[in-house]
């Protein structure tokens, strides 16, 4: 088995990272793939939590690069999907505990195993960054639509490019309907055009995120989610399909398309 | 609607001014060149070319432009025309 290694990363803390590690992680399981989430974020580890795991953890990631228990020892497989598991991040060491080389070797082991490694990034363009990446095929930026969130995800497509890993494809997160109708949010062209890359997924603003985290179920599993619906095509894209884009901007409407037809590059 | 309206009344949203903003900054952000090593350089290319052929000192622009994530330096030096010269 050849699988692939997926990074998400973000620059800004506070995005979305884990939320969506855990919900593409577990889109992918459910269209019937193999995958191992692994947590890099050592220190602060949180996907454990977030896929309702964190009882289940004997091993963490350190121990595995430090040899204290074999790979397979420290997948927890998930509680719903039994082609779930996750690789924890430990959380009494710090990011200096792994290497971009000891990831890399991580990496490599997992490919033989799996179809798919979705890996979470710690917040930040330092070590923590740098080892998440290291191992990655392909790495996928997420932002929220705030001039912050933006600025940080441009400085961070810069780094990935630098590191020859090919330019990475956008997950934009959070977006509200009412702000974009009304001009008081960035849409989705917006920041396509301010960071020049590739669109992976728009995710709408969405309470059962909240929700699904206070409950350990990733929204990706939840049938009515809006968000858990952007996720599942976000899967659907990851695996090579083409999937529409969710009519989340006002564009879609009729006022929107009339001002388009009006006044075309006014957006 | 509301943004319907902005936008064939030209008004300004607060969108559209997060927009123009991380415009400028992003670039800055790319190149790390603050605008004050702009004006420095511009003045030194003014003081290169001038040596061969007479431009107009106020009139010369140095701007950063972008194509994708492509930053390119574009200078436009407009020349004092030879008209003028002879009249001074």
């Amino acid at each position: 088995m050849a699988g692939k290694v997926i990074t998400l990363t973000s620059g800004k803390g506070g995005v979305g990272k884990t939320t969506a590690t855990a919900n593409i992680g577990a889109a992918l399981a459910d269209l019937g793939k193999n995958v191992v989430c692994l947590d890099a974020d050592i220190g602060l580890r949180n996907l454990d939590v977030i896929l309702g795991l964190e009882n289940r953890i004997v091993y963490d990631l350190v121990d595995v690069v430090e040899g204290r228990c074999r790979l397979r020892q420290a997948m927890i497989r998930d509680k719903r999907l039994s082609n779930l598991h996750l690789i924890p991040a430990a959380q009494t060491r710090d990011k200096s505990a792994v290497s971009p080389s000891d990831m890399i070797r991580l990496c490599d082991e997992l490919r033989e195993i799996v179809d798919f490694v979705i890996i979470d990034s710690p917040a930040g363009i330092e070590r923590g960054f740098r080892n998440a990446i290291a191992g990655a095929d392909e790495v996928l930026v997420i932002t929220n639509p705030e001039v912050s969130a933006v600025r940080d995800a441009d400085r961070i497509i810069g780094l990935i490019e630098a590191e020859e890993k090919g330019s990475p494809r956008l997950i934009l997160n959070r977006i509200k309907a009412e702000m974009v109708e009304r001009g008081d949010m960035l849409n989705a062209d917006d920041v396509l055009e301010l960071l020049a890359v590739q669109l992976l997924g728009v995710v709408p603003e969405d309470e059962n995120i909240l929700i699904g985290a206070n409950q350990g179920v990733p929204v990706a599993l939840n049938g009515k989610s809006q968000a858990g619906q952007a996720f599942r095509n976000i899967g659907r894209r990851i695996l090579g399909e083409e999937v529409p884009f969710l009519e989340i901007s006002s564009d879609s409407g009729f006022f929107g398309r009339l001002s388009r037809f009006i006044n075309p590059s006014g957006r | 609607m509301k943004r319907f309206i902005d936008r064939i009344s030209g008004k300004q949203t607060s969108a559209n001014t997060a927009k123009e903003r991380l415009q400028l900054v992003l670039i800055h952000d790319r190149t790390d060149l603050p605008p004050g090593v702009m004006e420095s350089m511009r003045d030194e290319i003014i003081d290169v070319i001038s040596r061969h052929v007479d431009v107009e000192r106020e009139d010369v622009q140095l701007k950063i432009q972008q194509e994708g994530r492509q930053q390119f330096l574009l200078a436009e030096i407009p020349i004092q025309s030879s008209k003028r010269k002879r009249g001074r």
